[in-house]
């Protein structure tokens, strides 16, 4: 065979593989579409859940995933860019560093009802926080530090050297280097791996069933004292979100029209995490041109 | 490659002021040892040139200087600067390389405007006064001759500059901070011809305020700018002398082999 022809079949074999990748996805995609979008309307997205009688919404499931979102990135960005941080630009190369980042893998490839059952055991029973959005932020934590510092230290490393030794020839510290030229060069790289991971941990189910409960008790939207049990911004308080309660309602639900809530939902997650994919590339574009001055 | 008595070498005392000078230096990566007893003394407000081969520990030797090759390689020896050894362990690195800047092979301006690249420095140090930020931006920008060309777009990003604006932004950012000693590693190597003439240009005239250190591979640029030049080889100074001598009148083998061309 001639190279040409070799050529010509490996290529067409290269895109009958990704053709399939694209229609399974596409498949998935509409038709979770398909079946959910036809029943989303504002009042599903406004009204409680029902628990007996058919019509319910998804109301405080969908805030609580957000609300879930919001306090796990509050914790766990900070650690993990403290710790992209350090691996990117101060840990020497050596064992302890290899062996941090092996940790850190092994952490990222726990499947996460294990993550939801440690969560259990020891932040509901051993520290007696209870089902409670505070258990499930931290469960996730586990589940989203290791992606987060992973691609925290991606884009500090994707960062050129010959940036940080310009700001070392003009005198400045380390620190001030760190901060103020590299990071934001790869700032637009974090937002992305943010974002991506704050998708994930909106469609996290089997990591919260145990550690944020599978209730959702009626909530004051309009009480902001966060101590207040009756307060949607209670931490506190045991909090079933969207991902979960698609769960729930395909298991062990009895209202009439389980199905047509359950495909609703999923269709509502995948919309969001999609808007999540969307604007981690235009917010990741627009922040770049606005730190490097570029047009 | 001929192999050459490297214990030899031919190293003037220079007549003028002195500069910086480094006394037996010494530079280990780990265990190998890539400069070998580096003794010079640089002429104040005049252009040094290190040439050689490539591996030969010119740019090596350069970064020891302002201390750059700081927990890369272990650097023992005198550099004595202004009355004090710059390289002795308690001395503060930063305030070093505040008084002797460096420009790098490639150009390396920070992901910010024009100005910023210029002022970030600057402010970093303390100065905050308007006036003194646009005229040390100003003053800068044509020290290193590249303000007419850039006047009207101050806040356009660095990066959309050509490589050789570039690089002379990154002479000009050095030069914001008021060195005394300015260090260059082969900076005009990956320009083109014109941009190269640009940059001699410019450090003939930085050189009434300067000392400048220049590495580079080419020894035409070497005879056209520099008034002394130090031929590496193997992690050793073979020569140092005037840049005319060493052209015209070399008196080690390796020097005249060198730059005839026989090996590098």
């Amino acid at each position: 065979m001639n190279p040409k022809r070799i050529n010509n079949i490996a290529t067409a074999v290269i895109y009958g593989l990704v053709g399939i990748v694209v229609l399974i996805l596409l498949f998935l995609i509409g038709y979770i579409l398909f079946n959910g979008v036809p029943d989303i309307s504002w009042k599903f997205l406004t009204t409680p859940a029902q628990a007996f009688s058919a019509g319910g919404g998804i109301r405080d499931q969908l805030f609580n995933s957000l609300y879930l979102l919001v306090l796990t990135l509050l914790i766990s960005f900070p650690i993990a860019l403290g710790s992209g941080i350090y691996l990117a630009e101060y840990a020497p190369d050596n064992w302890f560093t290899n062996l941090i980042r092996t940790t850190i893998e092994v952490l990222s490839s726990l499947p996460s009802v294990v993550v939801g059952l440690f969560g259990y055991l020891f932040l509901v029973i051993q520290l007696h926080l209870s089902f409670s959005i505070l258990s499930g932020a931290i469960a996730l934590t586990f589940f989203n530090l290791p992606l987060l510092t992973r691609s925290i230290e991606e884009s500090l490393n994707s960062v050129s050297d010959l940036q940080k030794q310009a700001g070392m020839s003009l005198g400045l510290s380390d620190w001030r280097t760190i901060t103020r030229i590299i990071l934001p060069v790869g700032l637009p790289g974090i937002l992305t791996g943010v974002i991506l991971s704050a998708g994930r941990v909106f469609g996290e189910a089997a990591a919260l069933i145990y550690t944020a409960g599978q209730s959702a008790p009626i909530v004051n939207y309009a009480n902001w004292n966060i101590f207040d049990p009756s307060s949607f911004l209670n931490p506190m308080r045991p909090a079933e979100t969207l991902a979960v309660h698609i769960w729930k309602v395909n298991t062990e639900s009895v209202t009439p029209d389980a199905h047509l809530i359950s495909s609703a939902s999923s269709a509502v997650l995948i919309i969001v995490i999609l808007i999540f994919n969307l604007s981690a590339r235009f917010i990741g574009n627009w922040l770049y041109k606005k730190m490097t001055a570029t047009r | 490659m001929k192999e050459y008595n490297l214990e030899e070498h031919s190293i003037v005392k220079i007549t003028d002021e002195v500069e910086i000078s480094s006394t037996d230096l010494q530079v280990y990566y780990g265990n190998d040892h890539a400069i070998f007893d580096a003794s010079l003394e640089f002429p104040k407000n005049q252009i040094t040139s290190l040439i050689g081969a490539s591996g030969s520990g010119k740019s090596t030797y350069l970064r020891c200087l302002n201390r750059m090759n700081e927990k890369i390689a272990r650097v023992d020896g005198k550099i004595m600067y202004q009355g004090t050894d710059i390289n002795a362990s308690g001395v503060n690195v930063y305030e070093v390389r505040k008084q002797i800047g460096m420009v790098f092979q490639r150009p390396n301006p920070f992901a910010k405007s024009i100005r910023e690249n210029i002022q970030f420095a600057l402010k970093s140090n303390g100065i905050h006064d308007k006036h003194v930020l646009e005229e040390r931006l100003e003053s800068s920008l044509k020290e290193a001759a590249l303000w007419d060309e850039v006047k009207d777009e101050l806040d356009k990003s660095a990066l959309e500059l050509s490589g050789g604006q570039q690089q002379r932004l990154c002479i000009a950012r050095s030069v914001a901070m008021r060195p005394q000693i300015l260090l260059l590693d082969e900076p005009a190597s990956a320009l083109d011809p014109i941009s190269t003439s640009k940059i001699e240009d410019t450090l003939d005239e930085l050189k009434s305020h300067y000392t400048i250190i220049i590495v580079t591979h080419n020894m035409s640029q070497a005879t056209r700018i520099s008034n002394y030049t130090a031929f590496f080889h193997l992690g050793h100074i073979v020569e140092y002398d005037k840049t005319k001598n060493i052209f015209m009148n070399p008196s080690m083998p390796a020097t005249s082999d060198y730059i005839s061309g026989a090996f590098g």
